[in-house]
């Protein structure tokens, strides 16, 4: 078994340690979580599900919490809705 | 003591005593408005928050056209805050049956002027895309709106006071009277003229007045931005809404200007306590589910519950209270407070003024439905 694969973050590759959480991916990648409503970039506060600061789409469904998700090969992420 | 004298004292500082207060005031009345919490803290900030023109009856039509004709006369001035958003209702039709009446809807309004349009399954679809399949059509109404209760009040109440109205706060009126009402610590505010404007309580202060709180629940989701263009309600609402006695559950969803998406609806009477009825609610999200799946998919960031102030013939009560000189009732505005707050403004300082009402009042005044013992 790899100890390594690739999800997508906003349409980049980005390789993984098997056992990460897509937050994991995210920061990676590089990006802010989410852009809140006055603008500002949000990212895990809490990193066990409760703030809901770490929320992004994945495989298609907005709001999902991302510190409390494992990431699986191919894997879609996108940050930026 | 309060040592200022007043015309009027407006008990209860929600959406229909806010816009009481506004117009009393417009009209140079002396006003207070005294509520045991905050602005707009009852029914106001619990319901969903639509500008909408029903016909369950001629006269509810009379009563929400009016209103919503007045709600379109303020809109540039209301406050962002407000978000009054004419985002339009679509009356939900499942099947051909519901379809007939669709028709039988349409031909009521126009009747009387109102702008409808009568769409089939695919303009249904291309309107809301989310829907799901198989359903037959509906009814257009471009020109219902939503809006943001809590804040609509405040702006109400805030143009009354720039007019001079008095705001007492955190001040339960335990007692209404003639001429006076008077306040838990023992407090006597009095005025020639007391509204009671407490929505579902509002019989604990009038006794006699038939006004059965009736419960509702919604749920608000996280954002979903396009996700809802229009008002949703579901003709089988009809039966729903029209059912006195039994609990009942509608599909009725509203888009927020956040992206947020408001789920109702439920009514229950006989059910006194706030606390969320779980199985009531699972069963207003299945409703709403069987027209909107993906709605299955989202995050409810909250749900909460309110009371509805119901009256037997679905109509308010606004005008003079029986067996008062002073007491005026403004209440009893069920699901359609929202809406009807700027017309039940009107119409009950018409009647105090002797002044000439837009529209018939005879429909809404309380003498009608007096229960027997109050003659007693």
């Amino acid at each position: 078994m790899p100890s390594e694969f690739t999800v997508r973050v906003n349409g980049d590759s980005i390789v993984v340690p098997v056992g990460s959480t897509v937050a994991v991916a995210i920061a990676i990648a590089g990006r802010p979580c989410r852009t809140s409503v006055t603008g500002e970039p949000r990212g895990p506060l809490c990193g066990m599900g409760i703030c809901f600061e770490c929320r992004a789409v994945v495989d298609g469904i907005p709001h999902s919490r991302t510190c409390q998700i494992l990431c699986e090969p191919n894997m879609e992420v996108s940050t930026d809705e | 003591m309060s040592k200022e004298s007043y015309d009027v004292v407006i008990v209860g500082a929600g959406i229909v005593g806010a816009a009481c207060a506004d117009v009393f005031a417009q009209r140079g009345f002396r006003v207070v408005v005294v509520d045991r919490d905050v602005v707009g803290s009852g029914a106001t900030a619990a319901g969903m928050g639509h500008i909408v023109v029903m016909d369950d009856s001629d006269a509810q039509f009379a009563l929400t056209r009016y209103s919503q004709r007045l709600w379109q006369e303020l809109r540039q001035q209301l406050p962002d805050d407000v978000e009054y958003d004419q985002s339009g209702t679509i009356w939900v039709a499942a099947d051909e049956e519901e379809m007939v009446e669709v028709l039988r809807k349409r031909d009521y309004y126009q009747q009387r002027g109102l702008a409808v349009e009568v769409i089939d399954a695919h303009q249904l679809y291309d309107a809301e895309p989310n829907l799901r399949e198989g359903l037959a059509g509906g009814l257009l109404v471009p020109q219902d709106a939503v809006l943001y209760p809590p804040c609509a009040a405040r702006f109400l109440i805030g143009r009354a006071q720039q007019r001079g109205a008095r705001l007492r706060l955190g001040a339960s009126v335990t007692q209404i009277s003639e001429a006076c009402v008077r306040l838990n610590d023992g407090e006597e505010i009095r005025a020639d003229i007391v509204v009671n404007a407490v929505g579902a309580n509002a019989a604990a202060l009038t006794p006699g007045i038939d006004i059965k709180k009736r419960k509702g629940h919604l749920v608000i989701t996280d954002r979903y931005p396009g996700f809802l263009r229009h008002q949703l309600v579901e003709l089988g609402y009809l039966k729903s809404a029209h059912s006195v006695s039994r609990d009942s559950v509608a599909f009725n969803v509203q888009p927020r200007r956040t992206g947020q998406i408001l789920i109702g609806s439920s009514r229950q009477y006989g059910a006194e306590h706030k606390e969320v009825d779980q199985t009531m609610l699972a069963n207003m999200v299945l409703r709403a589910q069987e027209y909107m799946p993906a709605l299955g998919t989202m995050s409810a960031v909250r749900v909460w519950t309110g009371f509805r102030a119901a009256t037997p013939d679905k109509l308010p009560l606004i005008g003079p209270c029986p067996g008062y000189k002073s007491v005026f009732l403004a209440t009893g505005h069920e699901g359609l407070g929202i809406t009807t707050s700027l017309g039940t403004a009107r119409i009950l300082v018409d009647q105090v003024t002797g002044g000439n009402p837009e529209i018939a009042v005879e429909p809404y005044l309380p003498t009608r439905t007096v229960k027997e013992h109050t003659h007693a």
